[in-house]
């Protein structure tokens, strides 16, 4: 069902409105072939990279190089399949491949590639591939990196979902999904408490803004009618003017915001940076922290043009950019100095989209490519630093241009870029955005206000730049150096080295190389005609170089009165954002545990009290708030016979209840209550029930006998008396109001769907016995998860019985030595050839189940009780070989029949678990009718038997161990 | 002239008093192992009285119910003696 279009052609009323659905279109059945193939590519990039980032762990074990290659190997791939598509969104077409997912719910599998998605694609596999050699040299030779690149590589293909869906449901999943592999990337070395703090930091910020996110796309997509994007970027008008425009786009923009370290949502960067340096250099310059700002570009010609979106997107990107760039300045890690910057850069970004023209949403695309090329050098330059001298304090690496001339220069190079330095790309889009804020027509009066706010910006960020080139490089010599520093080796620097390349190239032929994609990528989000703009190095004397100039000479003169500015800064009171919020998150998750504490205290009788009032409340309500039943059957007489056993009933239960204390005669007494009730089944003609129930009886005396065993010899203490009052009024609540509701619905007429399953059964099911037929063939879904559970269940009880050592009693409860003969002999003699004709027996039920009372699950528990009296009489070391091991492989043989032969019905083209059933004739046996519901039922009996006998001899044999443990002792 | 018919009211008669009787030791003991003894008495009046339904009715249906709790009916009782004897029943 890929579909793929171009929505520059008539794409758009194709849509339905109202569901945003596809329109079947029965003209569309002709599909351009070149399309389809590059709809197949347009899919396989995110399918590769979801497919194969596991690939490094696989390979790990081969070597770190493996491991390595395998990551470039993906990202190469990815790139390579991404190419073919390229020309046509530099062409500004825009690619959709759309599968069918969950229509009813508008989300659908659907991607699309245009200018500003080739523009991250390519930066999310170009520098991808960088820090995946510089990871290689930078992490330790004893981590073996299978980890790193796959959970690397997880957050690449969930990056590149980002930002090529179409459809905004999906584009927040894949949101979701860099949250959580971020955080399993800034928690790499997890040993160690910030990298810990700082990862929980970031998912807890990411992660609250992702829940605003998803709010406001759902808001967003009941406004546009659609959670495609190529109807909500037309819908521009239509959204703006909805009343819920607002919360909608506030809701959205705390997403991006958190997601981009934007004012008040900074502090959880900074943090991050307990990150390993490629990390870092790859989501905290190029791509994740870019997520925030893409999403502002992505659904710019949606939401953008309006006040609220000036305010607050330009409001938060100005205070961002200022606040930022100052706090990076006194910064003393390098890491920490860059963040800063990182942070102030998008606010630059933002404060771009924020202005609110074409042209200066050209330059917010502009720096976007730029800083990713700059920062991404700077931050591995700083991992070359801490790499090699073993600290990134300032104050310490000092004179770093004589250890390290190559790197030097190249980190100076990028570093000048990023403060603006002419013949850098920085300066470019600097120059872009100065000149942006000096024609913005919104601030007539004040019409010098946001230059000047500019230029002090650029400023700052001259000044944190000069001391990042200064003190590092220069300023004397270095202090004490837990390292002695060098050249790192020479394929480390490769990434930085190509880097600074693009710095120049851009920065010199900006129209030569950035130009079409920067064309392309623009086109794509403001979804209109470019504005008239010239990447060009110069422009002539005007206003924005003098802001230049102003910038870099008042940037120099910031820096060079650093001391008393430092001495300043550090009389200034503490604004610890972060330790608030630190704070504040442990304040909650106390909170959190306090609650918990209060409503989950451990008491099995408070859960059951809660339970049982909120039943008999609530059914009471529905009892009485209900219609009463008028017509009532008339009563049946009762017979001799039922009375008594009901009497016999009523005193076997309120025995076991009264004698709870004396858990032997309890056991004794509740068997009676079972007995009686096996009795009353074969009068009311259930014999299915009956022989369950009996089945059941018996299993359940050999478990509670067992656990017996093992319960302490002295009984818990008496109940106060306020404690025995309330549990018995609940009790006869609960058990006189189930009683009534019974009553009620027996003494009711009422249709059902019997009628149905018996006139079905045989033509349908191809059996006579109803029950059976039901439970494997009309409802066989519901058993097949039953014995699912069952199944489960049994791996439970294998996996907790199966170390587990208790302490057995030496003797009775009345302090008696146990009897001396273990296993009796005419017992053992007597069960040895019981066991063939109880076997005989489960197989003939077994056997005859679809017709007659039987089938898989009585058949199961017969053979098990009769494999579990194995055990009674003769003993574990007797029976244990006997039986068949390998308890959790027979589970999965019995699901595996049962799921299986309903599979098969797929391969006739038939629903999941049809069933087929026929006539065979057999020599000897004759006539003999078959339906395929027999292999489920057989799964059903393997399930049974397994996890029966599982409990049973696991519980068994706990006593053996422990007497094996006290002879030791 | 006695019938079938009567005979088999007898025999209802006198099982449903020994089914009393076995409940009356059952709640009375004053030991476990009358008590086990009671409640395996009582299995194997029950397994009488199914066989008398069945004659009573002339229904088969009742024989193979009666069979099959002759066949389990003492499991419980032989893993109450062993708890009584051992307290560990598989071993």
């Amino acid at each position: 069902m890929t579909d793929c279009r171009r929505p520059t052609a008539s794409g758009k009323d194709r849509y339905n409105r109202a569901s945003g659905a596809l329109l079947d279109d029965p003209d569309n059945a002709f599909l351009d072939e070149a399309c389809v193939n590059s709809s197949l590519l347009l899919a396989a990039i995110p399918a590769t990279a979801f497919a194969t980032f596991s690939l490094p762990l696989l390979v790990q074990r081969c070597g770190r190089a493996a491991a390595t290659l395998a990551a470039a190997t993906v990202m190469a791939t990815c790139l390579a399949l991404l190419l073919p598509l390229a020309p046509a969104a530099f062409a500004g077409h825009s690619e959709v491949a759309r599968l069918a997912w969950l229509p009813g719910y508008g989300l659908d599998l659907s991607l699309r590639l245009d200018g500003l998605g080739l523009l991250f694609c390519l930066l999310i596999l170009g520098i991808g591939l960088l820090v995946v050699l510089y990871a290689f040299y930078y992490l330790p030779t004893s981590d073996r990196l299978g980890r790193f690149y796959s959970i690397l590589l997880l957050f690449m293909a969930a990056m590149l979902g980002i930002v090529l869906s179409e459809n905004l449901l999906l584009l927040l999943i894949f949101w979701e999904l860099t949250s959580v592999s971020s955080f399993l990337l800034v928690a790499y070395r997890s040993d160690k408490y910030e990298s810990r703090i700082g990862a929980r930091m970031a998912l807890a910020v990411t992660g609250g803004g992702g829940l605003a996110l998803f709010a406001g796309i759902v808001l967003l997509g009941h406004i546009a009618g659609s959670f495609e994007l190529t109807v909500i970027l037309a819908a521009g008008e239509q959204i703006r003017a909805h009343a819920l425009y607002a919360p909608a786009l506030i809701l959205i923009l705390i997403g991006a915001f958190t997601k981009s370290a934007q004012f008040p949502f900074h502090f959880w960067l900074p943090s991050a940076m307990a990150a390993p340096t490629p990390v870092s250099a790859y989501l905290h310059s190029a791509t994740m922290v870019k997520a925030g700002v893409f999403l502002l570009a992505r659904l710019y010609p949606a939401l953008g043009s309006s006040d609220l979106w000036f305010w607050m997107v330009g409001g938060s990107g100005a205070m961002t950019l200022v606040y930022a760039a100052a706090t990076a300045l006194f910064r003393n890690d390098i890491k920490g100095l860059l963040a800063y910057s990182t942070i102030s850069h998008l606010g630059l970004i933002t404060l771009l989209f924020g202005l609110d023209t074409p042209l200066s949403v050209v330059a917010g695309i502009f720096h976007i490519i730029n800083h990713a090329i700059f920062k991404a050098s700077l931050f591995m330059a700083a991992g070359v630093i801490d790499h090699e001298c073993g600290t990134r304090d300032m104050r310490r690496v000092n004179g770093m241009f004589r250890v390290m001339p190559i790197t030097a220069t190249l980190a100076i190079i990028a570093a000048g870029s990023m403060a603006g330095v002419p013949l850098l790309n920085g300066f470019l889009s600097k120059e872009m955005f100065f000149a942006e804020t000096i024609s913005y027509p919104q601030f007539e009066p004040l019409g010098w206000a946001l230059p000047l706010f500019a230029t002090i910006a650029g400023m700052l960020a001259v000044a944190y730049s000069s001391r990042f080139i200064h003190d590092v490089f220069f300023n004397g010599e270095p202090i004490d150096l837990p390292r002695q520093p060098h050249e790192p080796p020479r394929w480390m620097r490769a990434p930085i080295e190509l880097l600074v390349l693009l710095c120049l190239l851009v920065g010199i032929f900006p129209g030569w190389t950035v130009g079409p994609l920067l064309a392309a990528a623009a086109g794509a989000t403001l979804q209109a005609p470019l504005p008239d703009f010239h990447l060009a190095l110069w422009h002539g004397f005007n206003k924005p170089l003098l802001m230049s100039t102003l910038a870099l000479a008042g940037g120099v003169l910031i820096y060079a009165l650093r001391r008393p500015l430092f001495a300043w800064q550090a009389h200034l009171p503490p604004l610890h954002p972060r330790t608030a919020f630190e704070r504040f998150y442990r304040a909650l998750a106390a909170g959190a545990r306090r609650t918990l504490a209060v409503l989950d205290n451990g008491s099995l009788q408070r859960y059951s009290a809660l339970l049982v009032s909120f039943i008999v409340l609530l059914g009471g309500w529905a009892f009485v708030s209900g219609p009463s039943a008028d017509v009532r059957l008339p009563g049946q007489p009762a017979d001799e016979a039922a009375v008594g056993a009901l009497l016999v009933l009523l005193l076997g239960a309120l025995g076991a209840t009264a004698l709870y204390r004396e858990r032997l005669l309890a056991v004794i007494l509740v068997s009676v209550v079972g007995l009686v009730v096996t009795l009353i089944f074969i009068r009311l003609s259930a014999p299915d029930l009956a022989l369950t129930q009996l089945a059941v009886e018996m299993g359940t005396i050999i478990l509670l006998l067992l656990v017996l065993y093992y319960l302490p010899p002295r009984s818990a203490p008496r109940s106060s008396a306020r404690r025995l009052s309330r549990d018995l009024l609940l009790a006869l609540l609960a058990g006189g109001g189930l009683g009534l509701v019974t009553l009620q619905m027996l003494a009711s007429p009422f249709e059902t769907m019997s009628g149905f399953y018996l006139q079905q059964s045989l033509p349908g099911g191809g059996g006579a016995n109803v029950v059976n037929v039901i439970l494997v063939d009309f409802r066989g879904f519901d058993t097949l998860g039953e014995i699912t559970v069952l199944a489960m269940v049994g791996l439970a009880a294998h996996a907790l019985l199966d170390r587990l050592v208790l302490l057995a009693p030496q003797h009775d409860a009345d302090g008696r030595p146990w009897a001396a003969e273990a296993h009796p002999l005419f017992l053992s003699m007597l069960m040895r050839p019981l066991l063939p004709l109880s076997l005989t027996v489960s197989v003939y039920l077994f056997l005859r189940g679809h017709n007659v009372p039987g089938g898989g699950f009585v058949a199961g528990l017969i053979t098990s009780v009769a494999l579990v009296m194995q055990y009674l009489a003769n003993g574990i070391a007797f029976a244990q070989p006997r039986m068949p091991r390998h308890a959790v492989r027979l589970l999965a043989l019995g699901l595996f029949l049962a799921a299986g032969i309903g599979l098969t019905s797929w391969l006739f083209g038939r629903p999941f678990l049809t069933s087929a059933h026929g006539h065979v004739q057999l020599p000897l046996i004759g006539d003999l009718e078959l339906a395929s519901a027999m292999v489920f039922d057989l799964g059903v009996y393997v399930v049974v038997v397994t996890v029966v006998l599982t409990v049973l001899a696991g519980l068994g044999s706990l006593s053996l161990r422990a007497r094996s443990q006290i002879e030791e002792v | 002239m006695l019938n079938v018919n009567t005979a088999v009211e007898i025999a209802f008669v006198l099982i449903g008093a020994a089914l009393a009787l076995n409940v009356y030791r059952l709640l009375r003991g004053p030991d476990t192992t009358d008590r086990i003894l009671a409640l395996d008495t009582l299995g194997i009046n029950a397994i009488a009285l199914l066989v008398l339904f069945g004659i009573s009715t002339a229904s088969t249906a009742y024989f193979e119910a009666a069979l099959l709790l002759a066949l389990l009916g003492f499991v419980g009782t032989v893993a109450l003696c062993k708890f009584l004897l051992r307290g560990d029943i598989i071993e």
